[in-house]
């Protein structure tokens, strides 16, 4: 199996932590190539996640190359007094190399300055899995925590020793420890660590200070990566150059499932500087510039045999439909015939949403060199781990001979789990004998996207004889199950779900994958604008309707009651004409609701979203001002795939490549955005780089029904499907 | 053919030889290795690639190098003197106008060419300057708030 299906396995896996999984992919690094990496110091060796799943799980897997397994993070207290901190993390906008830092601050008494965050090194950093899911902060945070109180206890013994006071009376501040009673006496972390060498490895756990005492934690942190980013300072992996590197490009077919017919290869050879390649399925330019490569590439000719065009835009849902497995139950309780009986009025529709792109900015790339002793590698992705062993694979080489170093990514959204370009660039790296760099082109970009799948969704609900919702009949295909559980009080549910977002699956013409909250965009679209419906039936309030259905469930009924202050909800029944809709969901932990008023012009169908509120609990909240640039982006970036995106294609041909068909939220959209975190400190870290996406399908739908009574069950809301709803709406 | 090409960069006299056919982001990336400018959709719709030309705008992906014979031309690498930032900058900063920072510089140069022009822009002004500036991230709210505050600060002389 290769690494990126059991990458697919275990992210599908239902409730599995981060251990588990790390455990199922082979790791790097020693303990011994650690003890000689990190020198003097202190060192805290610590392990995310629970120990028993990984030491349960690496007992079973074949694990092919030595690895710690109990630790698969690092901190050490420099000799210089710095703390630097080791993760398979990667920075992708989301600000987890700033909250990171800020929990390592506020443990060790230290400024900012003080902390160095190494991210997805692999040669410095324990093997991660990859960067998504929202788990950071959730997994790692605690783990980080608890390192550094580890740290900090060792420093305050190390301290009690050599001032001759009792640890008690000792504290710290900016790095170094002092008497409380006399603060004459003091000795900085560099004094401390200086030549030695202890490590420690954490298990009594050591307790983090808590969280009432927390000065710096739950507060706004200032980026650690702004100045950098305001200067174009900040480096990504297109920004690396090295002495004789040359840039490709790829020979690329019109359409998934073409074949190659015919090449000419004549003219291109002619120019100065090109180098050809051609290696199996590999037709590549390479030139010492990108625009040169560019230049050279359509100096190809090649004639490719085209599929016969079976499947479109138009028809796929049907199709996937047909080709769903039988899929498994996610959530049953009660019994749906008893349910039916009692039911005074059944409601039934089917959802539907297309393909989806992620769009980020910055396209693909990578840069490889294959050198003596090591294969060097920049690349844009959310898997540096990933990388090293695709890489180390296409080219025959050990893993640990590869070297994955960090560099910023701009934007990922799930879609930087795929390293393509990575592999394509040491192929060719390999080929020249030269450092390859790949950069894709916004074609090549849509069209090898691992789209968010298209899915469907079918919901039969019905109302009991005092508007209840009595019982809940939930099918989903293709989107996977995540946030499609129920957790409204329904005495009879079942939710089914046939078909995951992942992998390269049959039904698809495409790679489809993760797309930021994968899954849960589909389910808390169909679920919200069915929970609307049944509330419109029975003529009551959407609001109050769900409150009815949440009576035990203290936390979504403060979310939603924070949003509903925030945002001036009134009750009223629907459609009122007002244009509110409101959302809420579960996002694996972290609760979320949205509303927000829309506009409508009459005349092109365009949706203008006027404002948003977004309220997220997601337990203790590290860096407040970070939590909220996450919902205000994910409310933003929620417009889109509401509003605007979809991919058409006619077979394999993908026929949106650039942003002048495939529309993205832009300034013009823009609307008033207050985002709220909710206080929880009692409750764990949850994640926080998607939930508050989900909520933006279902919330401007029911807008559009709560100000027009059209209801739209198709994503997205575009000005033609909403201008042929009124049409058919006038009409009768 | 390659030609000789001189213009101003980042207040700097500069010549170089090559084809006046190129990109000028290709050869700002790759022949003068100022990296702050980015490739995002190689078609001029993204605005990630743009840079000032005679304190105009322009798509770098689609604006020939030979273009900017005797003009001068801003990346972003130029913005700060030194240590000090550029009041754009310096609210990009303080607003945490950004997430992944990619299109960050194009937003930049973008502004600051509609601040050189209209130093009181009204929020229509500031959306209409950025709106062929794509943000993947939904940074938006805070790029047009960091426009107003370093417009009020350019006015106030800091």
């Amino acid at each position: 199996m290769s690494q990126t299906n059991k990458w697919e396995e275990a992210e599908v896996r239902k409730n599995s932590s981060i251990l588990e999984i790390a455990s199922s992919a082979e790791g790097t690094l020693t303990r011994r190539d650690f003890l000689k990496l990190t020198g003097s110091g202190i060192l805290i060796t610590f392990l995310v996640g629970d120990p028993d799943n990984l030491l349960s799980l690496g007992q079973r897997q074949e694990r092919p190359r030595e690895n710690p397994e109990d630790f698969n993070a690092y901190l050490l207290v420099k000799e210089d007094g710095r703390i630097a901190c080791f993760s398979g993390k990667v920075e992708l906008g989301q600000g987890i190399k700033t909250s990171l830092a800020q929990i390592l601050t506020e443990e060790l008494d230290v400024s900012v300055e003080m902390v160095d965050m190494v991210l997805g090194d692999t040669a410095l950093c324990p093997w991660d899995m990859g960067t998504f899911g929202s788990r950071t902060i959730k997994y790692f945070g605690p783990a980080l925590r608890q390192a550094a109180a580890e740290a900090k206890a060792v420093l305050l013994e190390l301290a009690a020793e050599k001032l001759a006071v009792p640890v008690d009376s000792l504290s710290a501040e900016n790095g170094v420890i002092f008497d409380r009673n006399q603060p004459s006496r003091r000795v900085s972390y560099a004094e401390l660590t200086q030549g030695k060498r202890i490590e420690r490895h954490l298990t009594p756990k050591p307790t983090p200070k808590p969280v009432a005492s927390h000065r710096i934690a739950g507060k706004p942190f200032p980026r650690v990566d702004a100045k950098e980013k305001v200067t174009g300072k900040a480096v990504y992996a297109g920004d690396v150059f090295l002495p004789g590197m040359l840039y490709a490009r790829i020979l690329r077919p019109p359409a998934h499932g073409a074949k190659l017919k015919s090449l000419d290869l004549e003219e291109v050879k002619t120019i100065p500087e090109v180098r050809v390649i051609q290696d199996g399925d590999l037709v590549a330019v390479l030139h010492p510039t990108f625009d040169g490569a560019s230049a050279a590439l359509e100096k190809i000719k090649a004639e490719f045999d085209l599929p016969e065009v079976k499947l479109t835009d138009e028809n796929i849902h049907q199709h996937l439909e047909a080709m769903a497995p039988a899929g498994n139950v996610v959530d049953q309780r009660g019994n749906l015939e008893e349910g039916e009986k009692v039911a005074r009025q059944t409601l039934e529709a089917v959802y539907f949403n297309p393909y989806v792109a992620h769009a980020p900015i910055e396209t693909h790339t990578a840069l490889v060199a294959i050198e003596k002793e090591e294969v060097k590698v920049w690349a844009s992705t959310q898997r540096p781990f990933g990388v090293q062993s695709e890489v180390a694979d296409v080219l025959g080489v050990p893993t640990n001979r590869v070297r994955v170093y960090p560099v910023y990514v701009g934007g990922g959204f799930g879609g930087k789990n795929r390293n393509r370009q990575a592999v394509e660039a040491a192929r060719l790296a390999k080929l020249v004998g030269k450092p390859v760099m790949v950069v894709w082109t916004r074609e090549e970009e849509f069209f090898y996207d691992t789209f968010m799948p298209a899915a469907v969704v079918k919901v039969r609900a019905g109302l009991d004889g005092s508007n209840r919702v009595i019982f809940w009949d939930y099918t989903v295909y293709w989107a996977g199950d995540r946030s499609s559980q129920m957790f409204y009080e329904i005495p009879h549910c079942r939710v089914v779900s046939r078909g995951g977002w992942s992998g390269s699956v049959k039904g698809h013409l495409f790679e489809v994958g993760p797309w930021r909250a994968p899954g849960s965009n589909t389910n808390v679209f169909a679920r919200e604008s069915h929970l609307d419906s049944l509330a419109a039936a029975c003529g009551q309030d959407p609001l109050e309707f769900r409150l009815r259905h949440l009576a035990g469930n203290q936390r979504m009924q403060k979310v939603l009651r924070k949003a509903a202050e925030e945002f001036g909800w009134k009750p009223a029944r629907t459609p009122s004409g007002r244009g509110f809709g409101l959302s809420c969901a579960d996002y694996l932990g972290t609760y979320v609701a949205a509303m927000v008023e829309i506009d409508l012009d009459q005349e092109t169908g365009e949706i203008k979203v006027k404002r948003m509120v977004g309220v997220q609990d997601m337990g203790e909240v590290i860096n407040p001002e970070g939590a909220k640039e996450q919902i205000e982006g994910c409310l933003m970036m929620g417009l889109g795939y509401a509003l605007a995106e979809e991919i058409h294609f006619r077979g394999g041909r993908i026929l949106d490549l650039n942003f002048d068909r495939y529309e993205i939220p832009r300034f013009s959209w823009l609307p008033e955005i207050k985002a709220f975190v909710i206080d929880n400190p009692e409750m764990p870290p949850q994640g926080g780089g998607e939930p508050a996406i989900i909520n933006v399908g279902g919330a401007c739908a029911n807008a559009l029904f709560d100000l027009t009574g059209v209801r739209l069950n198709r994503l997205p809301l575009n000005r033609q499907r909403v201008l042929q709803a009124l049409r058919e709406k006038r009409q009768g | 053919m390659k030609q000789k090409i001189s213009f101003n960069l980042n207040g700097k006299a500069i010549s170089l030889e090559t084809e006046p056919d190129r990109p000028l982001l290709w050869v700002l990336r790759n022949d003068l290795k100022l990296t702050g400018t980015k490739f995002g959709c190689g078609q001029g719709y993204c605005g990630a690639c743009t840079v000032l030309v005679d304190d105009e705008p322009v798509r770098s992906c689609q604006f020939e190098v030979g273009r900017v014979n005797n003009r001068k031309v801003l990346t972003i690498e130029g913005l700060a003197r030194g240590e000090k930032l550029h009041p754009l900058q310096e609210a990009f900063l303080k607003h945490e106008a950004f997430q992944c920072g990619f299109c960050t510089s194009g937003m930049i140069l973008e502004a600051l060419a509609l601040l050189q022009k209209n130093p009181r822009p009204d929020r229509e002004l500031i959306l209409r300057a950025l709106e062929d500036h794509l943000c993947r991230c939904g940074a938006h709210q805070r790029v047009v708030q960091a426009v107003e505050t370093a417009a009020g600060n350019i006015r106030g002389g800091r």
